[in-house]
């Protein structure tokens, strides 16, 4: 059980770091949103891995540790707060600078992305919004 | 009353936060402003009575909900903690002011925000658990990006992403540190963690050397330590001038809590985990300072310079903590609260000067002259001197405090070079600084700066920089208060104390 407990949190770790690394915005959310899930998993295995034992002291002298699941209870709220500010923080950014890249500049590589460095879907947006309000 | 005096500073902001959130209120502005004030005054009150009353009675502890240390959520005010709550609740009190001067009109959640940011400042202080001490974090991290994003603009928002995607990454780190400790320690409650680090079994160390290393590495990203502290210029630079004043406090909380963790948990009667990282620490805190240095030195605007002056202050605190001595550490807090409200007093200065300045801003070019010139160059004089830690203001005795402590642990080699240099960076770079800002004009001045300055302004600005005499004038009682801190902090408090016992 402790292996396999430890490869899924290895894995989910790996990947989250891979998507953490990416210019997109979106795939850095991904990313956290992996490597809290990772967190909170790891934090759950702190009190040690038990199956079927008792949360509080009983008669015998074996049983699971409440705290950890308290504690993983708290991250998650909390997780779960910071993501979607995250999220709704990539969508102001790709407002106001026009693309989604974490440092805010567009990169010559982007597919998404023309020479004057405006990205296509801003064009596209606007001429959607410059419809509507026409 | 008196016996929950601990909690109020939590609480008092809690409750003004609410408050103004409130229907009645939210929509009337200066309503909002008096209730905040008034609540800024009664938390700034609280906190200078737990001040006197640590140093009279000793630390005071508070269970909430009554359950008993180790297992309940503990708050515990010792002499560093109410000091730091008393140089958040001063700092807080002008920037506040000075935002009611218009600051606070660009959105509607300034005041709330302000003060939620505060709760989370002032628990992070107060908390005896490192698992309270990761909420108490989120808390106020995530009013600051709140805070940091208001008014809005294309730079806050780009500086913001920034900073909310790698203070999440941070977090996530946190509460990976958390577990690890845990699983080494049994127990989250610090005074029970520093109890049982001398005596843990062999096996368990590397686990515990592994979680303190981690917890230091995410108390290198508040407090902007080397390798990580790119973040900081240009958050502060381009954040609006209220919230860069009050985020000065911000990187003191790293610098605080690797004291009240790593002075204590893993300080120097700790067994095998004594004095963990210190020499890593030691090393980037030094070389901190050296970046910043050069940082102030490239600045082109005024923020950016104070940003990266605020680099230096954190690498010499940073300096401190890795001498981890009983005088380093009370020298380390007289330097902090300077440091703090200093800080704070120069981006209000710098937000004076870049409204008279019209389309210069704060950018170091030829342009108008100012409005009140006199004025605006007095408190620019008075904080740069500070600042730079020259005579007779309170950076210069802060600065002697450090190079003595150096000096009688042995480490002067290295830290007094640091210190006289990065005061000699920032003498240069802000005599460079006031030269082009107040004596390189042309035009006129600019009638813009009368309708945008108000006497609030004026006088939030002037008061935040006074307290700088004030430190100075008290600086005997203070010496001994940080020095009588610094050995509670070290002599440790139990959980034995904790519960009602004796130490």
């Amino acid at each position: 059980m402790e292996l396999i407990f430890a490869v899924t949190v290895g894995v989910m770790v790996t990947c989250s770091v891979f998507l953490m690394l990416r210019g997109h915005t979106f795939a850095v959310v991904i990313g956290l949103t992996l490597m809290s899930y990772a967190v909170n998993l790891f934090l759950f295995a702190s009190g040690g891995l038990t199956l079927h034992k008792p949360a509080i002291l009983a008669d015998g002298s074996e049983y699971s540790d409440p705290l950890p699941q308290a504690l993983v209870l708290t991250a998650i709220v909390i997780g779960f707060a910071m993501t979607a500010f995250a999220l709704i923080l990539a969508i102001r950014a790709r407002a106001d600078l026009g693309n989604d890249q974490v440092d805010g500049r567009t990169l010559p590589t982007d597919s998404l992305a023309n020479k004057d460095g405006q990205g296509k879907i801003r064009q596209h947006s606007e001429k959607l919004s410059g419809g509507k309000s026409r | 009353m008196i016996m929950h005096l601990p909690a109020l500073p939590v609480l008092l902001p809690f409750i003004a936060a609410v408050l103004v959130l409130f229907p009645w209120f939210n929509p009337r502005l200066h309503i909002q402003r008096l209730v905040t004030q008034f609540f800024l005054l009664a938390l700034t009150a609280v906190s200078v009575m737990v001040l006197f009353k640590t140093l009279a009675d000793g630390p005071l502890g508070y269970a909430m909900g009554d359950w008993q240390a180790p297992f309940g959520i503990y708050l515990l005010a010792d002499p560093l903690a109410a000091f730091m709550l008393v140089v958040t609740s001063v700092l807080a009190l002008f920037t506040h002011l000075y935002a009611c001067g218009g600051e606070d009109t660009t959105g509607r959640f300034f005041h709330p925000l302000f003060m939620f940011q505060l709760m989370g400042l002032n628990g992070a202080f107060l908390t005896a658990d490192a698992f309270n001490l990761f909420v108490f974090f989120e808390i106020l991290l995530i009013a600051s990006y709140s805070l940091l994003i208001h008014g809005g603009g294309r730079e806050r928002t780009r500086a913001a992403q920034h900073y909310v995607l790698y203070n999440l990454i941070g977090s996530a780190f946190f509460l990976i540190a958390l577990a690890v400790l845990y699983r080494a320690f049994g127990t989250l409650n610090i005074p029970d963690m520093a109890a049982r680090s001398a005596s843990l079994p062999e096996e368990s160390l590397p686990l515990a050397q592994a979680g303190g290393l981690l917890l230091m590495v995410v108390f290198g990203v508040k407090a902007a330590l080397l390798p990580l502290h790119f973040w900081l210029p240009r958050t502060y630079s381009t954040t609006s001038i209220p919230v860069a004043a009050l985020f000065a406090v911000m990187t003191k909380v790293g610098i605080y809590s690797l004291w009240r963790i790593h002075g204590v948990v893993f300080g120097h009667d700790s067994g095998a985990l004594s004095d963990l990282g210190g020499v890593p620490l030691a090393w980037l805190s030094g070389l901190t300072v050296i970046a910043g240095a050069i940082g102030a030195l490239a600045s082109q605007t005024l923020r950016w310079l104070i940003a990266n002056l605020v680099i230096i202050s954190v690498g010499t605190l940073l300096m401190t903590v890795a001498m981890g001595t009983t005088q380093s550490v009370a020298a380390g807090l007289y330097y902090t609260l300077h440091s703090t409200l200093m800080t704070g007093a120069f981006f209000l200065v710098a937000g004076l000067i870049l409204m008279q300045r019209g389309q210069a801003e704060d950018r170091f070019v030829r342009s108008r002259p100012l409005l009140y010139p006199l004025y605006t160059g007095t408190l620019f004089a008075v904080t740069a001197m500070a600042m730079i830690g020259l005579p007779p203001f309170s950076g210069f005795l802060g600065k002697v405090f450090i190079l003595q402590a150096a000096a009688d642990s042995g480490d002067a080699l290295w830290v007094w070079p640091l210190v006289l240099i990065s005061g000699l960076a920032a003498l240069i770079a802000l005599s460079r600084a006031g030269t082009t800002l107040f004596w390189r004009t042309q035009g006129t001045v600019t009638q813009e700066a009368r309708e945008r300055i108000s006497p609030v302004h004026h006088m939030a600005a002037g008061m935040l920089v006074a307290t700088t005499i004030l430190l100075v004038v008290a600086g005997g009682p203070l010496t001994e208060w940080t020095l009588r801190a610094a050995q509670d902090l070290h002599a440790g408090v139990t959980v034995n104390y904790l519960n009602g016992g004796q130490p």
